[in-house]
């Protein structure tokens, strides 16, 4: 049986799945409910600065979008941080650690862009208990206008200045919790870890509209006929997620630096996979919103599972595994030659392949007599779209060439070598081959 | 209150209620919510396999995905302008053995999209509306005369209407509607369906129609070749097939078509007298709705008799299983040999029969069951030739329609060729009718 905990930073949790900073942890009933149904840590819903809290709107604050069977794909939130006075939830985070000491808790916190401010809360949160603290730099709606969320998480000079007074003031385990609504996430990254982080989080929602209704002409989610940008957040957004934890796992500057992965977690595959790139654990939000806090039931017993079949005895065995095969495109070896490859007795014939390739591709499928497709080597570049649109899995596959044979497509005999566009000719900054 | 078991043909067999429940949708419609999901299925398949199925050649994929990104209106558009009776066909095409059939999630996972219900869901939203979505060409002075308001005739009429001809649809019943009105069970034409659609589909305009006028006895085609510049035939066929088997002739022996036909025009169906036990000899449709709706009514033990094996028999194994879920026997390699009875049918006896090299022959052994009611379902007869030229049976046309005689087309089950469904009587009463606009406009 596959061991699940983890020692992210030095705060042990039995198990990687967090629940992130968001909606279902804004109190004790939900945090100590979570801690019930197995979550191995929680980061608090962000807290603010002591006196009267934030208010929220009193519309909707969620929007989504949905597959056929309304499965929810994609959330968006116009939720700031906690409405509920700073004491209120210091208190409430004290008890919870107290009565849960296996588990990992953190206190999410967004103060203004001033050193007294931060001065002023991190003793009161150190006096919880609580593991460590996550630096919200990462909401993209509301809060960035009042200067603080994502418009200081956009500014890696003050990612650098607001982590050094964090260092300086508090001493357990510093999370810098990125933004993704910058161009390069690297900088941001690099920023936290000049100024001390211990860890980055990873990615806080996409500034986003998520519908618009088109017989009122708002946005939504909508308050009083208008309507602000959310951040998104759900399985949509795990493809971006995954890129931006990718290039901070692999950044000579950032590599090493440990990395709590967030963004549409929603299985044990997603957790896995994030932690293949590189994370430590994972954070997840909306698929406990989309399906109560039971889900983590399943992450735990597929991770296991997983683990088991694969001989990794704890989940260090794995982390980070997928790291080194993440490369530039400069790099992809130009030899590497495939051909699609159709799989007569498992295909249905609806010609999806047939419609995509022919009409958006390459011509490289033929329909013959009684509706079988084929493929035509001679035209297929491998491009992956007719595997891509197939309804059955593994009916198209991506065959590779064997090195001595002939490609039908260029006449040219595959290479078993290695050779990349960096020393390719048509390349005008080739270097010469060595 | 009479009883299942009580003996001799008698009506109120079961409760209101209980015949009430029996007879409601077989297949109920979708709500929005279902239909987007069952949509969803659809794969948009190239060249889709159920598009070529469909007689009618609806583009299935096309008002699929309609439906799905929620503008059913349009999906049944795209369904009418192919099938203006799109409506009818959704619930009494055997789409187990044309579109579904094809399905390739059929292929896949032996589920197909359910398109028939899919297609009720588009044309009922846009019905339920009072849209109709097409409007007359210019008026072109031609008047074409139509003879019989089934489902041939008013694909015809309604596409000659839209080409901006004037329409006399006649009809010898009462009532227009042809089977879809007096010959499909009514748990596939709920609500007064068949009418509706009928109403729904003349308000095109330009369609006049005559009802209780008989080809043959009200008029003929000559008469009506002087009075209009064209004539369609639909006149269905009229005549049931003979037993030819003794004792035929004792009471409680009647025609399925009469009995369905009787049941679709009741408007209280616990008065509708049935037997208790009920034997009905065919293989087709029309035996399967007999045998049902009979069993639904009340009857104790009902039975389609067929003379040949499953896999030869007209009603599709969907059909097959629904008489069986519902309690009907079904028999196979049985003939009727005699009704026996004094003065009434009490006993049906049937003979065993073998199929060799393609020829079926009693084997001399023979089975005699209980039966008060027994029901005629084998096949229908042409009843007037109108002097044209016969092919099996059947008034020969080309395929467009046309008939020996110059100025005269004919479809639906009068003519020869189709396979006697609603959906193929349609593709002949519309493409019949693009070939008269197009013979009456100078490009025929």
């Amino acid at each position: 049986m596959a061991d699940l905990s983890t020692n992210f930073l030095g705060i042990k949790s039995p198990n990687p799945f967090w629940l992130a900073s968001a909606p279902p942890t804004d109190k004790e009933y939900n945090v100590r409910r979570a801690f019930e149904a197995g979550w191995g840590g929680v980061v608090w819903k962000t807290l603010g600065s002591e006196g009267p809290p934030v208010v929220n709107v009193n519309g909707p604050r969620y929007g989504a979008i949905w597959g056929a069977d309304r499965r929810l794909l994609g959330l968006n939130n116009i939720e700031l941080i906690t409405d509920r006075p700073l004491e209120v939830n210091l208190e409430e985070m004290a008890r919870v650690k107290a009565d849960y000491p296996d588990r990992a808790l953190i206190a999410s916190i967004m103060v203004p862009c001033d050193e007294a401010s931060w001065k002023a809360i991190l003793p009161r949160v150190a006096e919880t208990g609580c593991d460590g603290i996550e630096l919200n730099f990462g909401c993209p709606h509301g809060m960035s206008e009042r200067g603080m969320g994502a418009a200081v998480g956009q500014v890696p000079e003050y990612i650098e200045m607001v982590t050094r007074w964090c260092k300086k003031y508090y001493d357990k385990p510093v999370i810098v919790k990125l933004t993704p609504n910058i161009t390069d996430v690297r900088y941001p990254a690099r920023a936290a870890k000049n100024g001390g982080a211990d860890a980055v989080s990873l990615i806080n929602t996409i500034s986003s509209i998520t519908s618009v209704n088109l017989d009122t002409f708002s946005p939504e989610p909508s308050i009083d006929g208008k309507g602000s940008h959310g951040g998104y957040c759900g399985p949509a957004v795990k493809p971006i997620a995954m890129n931006m934890v990718a290039e901070i796992a692999r950044d000579a500057q950032t590599r090493g630096l440990p990395i709590s992965g967030i963004g549409g977690v929603t299985t044990w595959r997603d957790a896995a996979e994030f932690m293949a790139l590189g994370c430590g654990n994972v954070q997840v939000c909306t698929a406990a919103m989309t399906y109560g806090f039971r889900i983590v039931q399943e992450m735990i017993s597929g991770l296991s599972q997983w683990m088991d079949e694969k001989g990794y005895d704890r989940v260090e065995d794995f982390i980070g595994m997928a790291i080194p095969n993440v490369t530039d495109w400069q790099y992809l070896n130009l030899n590497y030659v495939a051909k699609a490859k159709i799989d007569q007795d498992a295909c249905i014939k609806c010609g999806r392949c047939y419609a995509a390739c022919e009409d958006t591709s390459h011509q490289a499928i033929l329909m013959k007599e009684g509706r079988v497709f084929e493929v035509d080597d001679s035209e297929c570049v491998a491009c992956n779209l007719c595997v891509d649109v197939c309804p059955v899995e593994d009916c198209i596959t991506m065959e590779q060439m064997a090195p001595g044979t002939t490609d039908p497509r260029t006449g040219r005999v595959v290479s078993g070598d290695y050779a990349n566009w960096t020393t390719h000719p048509n390349n005008p900054m080739a270097k010469a081959a060595e | 209150m009479t009883s299942p078991t009580a003996s001799g043909i008698v009506s109120n067999r079961l409760p209101a209620d209980e015949v009430s429940r029996n007879f409601d949708d077989l297949h109920p419609p979708y709500d929005p919510h279902e239909a987007v999901v069952a949509a969803d299925r659809c794969y948009f398949c190239h060249d889709a396999p159920c598009m070529t199925a469909c007689p009618t050649s609806i583009d299935i994929p096309l008002f699929i995905r309609q439906i799905m990104t929620g503008t059913p209106e349009a999906a049944a558009k795209t369904i009418l302008e192919q099938n203006i009776l799109g409506g009818m066909c959704a619930r009494v095409c055997p789409t187990e053995t044309l579109c579904e059939e094809v399905c390739v999630r059929e292929t896949a996972e032996g589920k197909p999209v359910e398109i028939g219900r899919l297609q009720r869901y588009a044309t009922d939203t846009l019905m339920a509306k009072g849209v109709h979505p097409f409007t007359r060409a210019a008026a072109t002075g031609k008047r074409i005369a139509v003879v019989g308001a089934g489902p041939a005739g008013l694909s015809c009429a309604h596409r000659l209407a839209t080409k901006g001809h004037d329409v006399t649809l006649y009809d010898a019943r009462a009532k227009a509607g042809g089977l879809n009105e007096f010959g499909i069970a009514a748990y596939k034409s709920t609500n007064n369906f068949a009418a509706r659609e009928v109403d729904w589909l003349l308000s095109i305009g330009g369609i006049t129609v005559e009802t209780g006028k008989a080809l043959g006895k009200d008029m003929t085609v000559d008469q009506l070749q002087v009075g209009y510049d064209a004539v369609f035939l639909a006149v269905g066929l009229g005549g049931v097939n003979a037993l030819r088997a003794d004792g035929e002739d004792k009471d409680g022996v009647g025609n399925a078509v009469d009995f369905i036909s009787n049941l679709r025009q009741s408007g209280d169906l616990t008065s509708l007298p049935v037997g208790r036990n009920v034997v009905v000899i065919g293989g087709g449709m029309t035996a399967v709705d007999a045998a049902v709706q009979s069993k639904l009514l009340g009857a104790e033990n009902v039975t389609i008799a067929y003379r040949r094996s499953r896999e030869k028999m007209g009603a599709s194994r969907f059909e097959q299983d629904l008489a069986a879920s519902k309690g009907v026997r079904l028999m196979f390699n049985v003939q009727p040999k005699a009704v026996h009875g004094s003065g009434a049918a009490a006993e049906v006896e049937l003979e065993y029969t073998e199929e060799k090299a393609g020829k079926l022959t009693g084997t001399g052994k023979t089975i005699r069951l209980p039966a008060d009611q027994v029901f005629k379902a084998i096949g229908q007869t042409l009843t007037t030739d109108a002097g044209l030229k016969i092919e099996g049976g059947k008034i020969a046309v080309t395929p467009e329609g046309r008939t020996s005689r110059l100025g005269v087309w004919a479809g639906g089950d009068c003519a020869s060729g189709g396979d006697d469904l609603t959906v193929t009587a349609v593709a002949e009463g519309r493409d019949a009718a693009e070939d008269i606009h197009a013979t009456l406009m100078g490009k025929g």
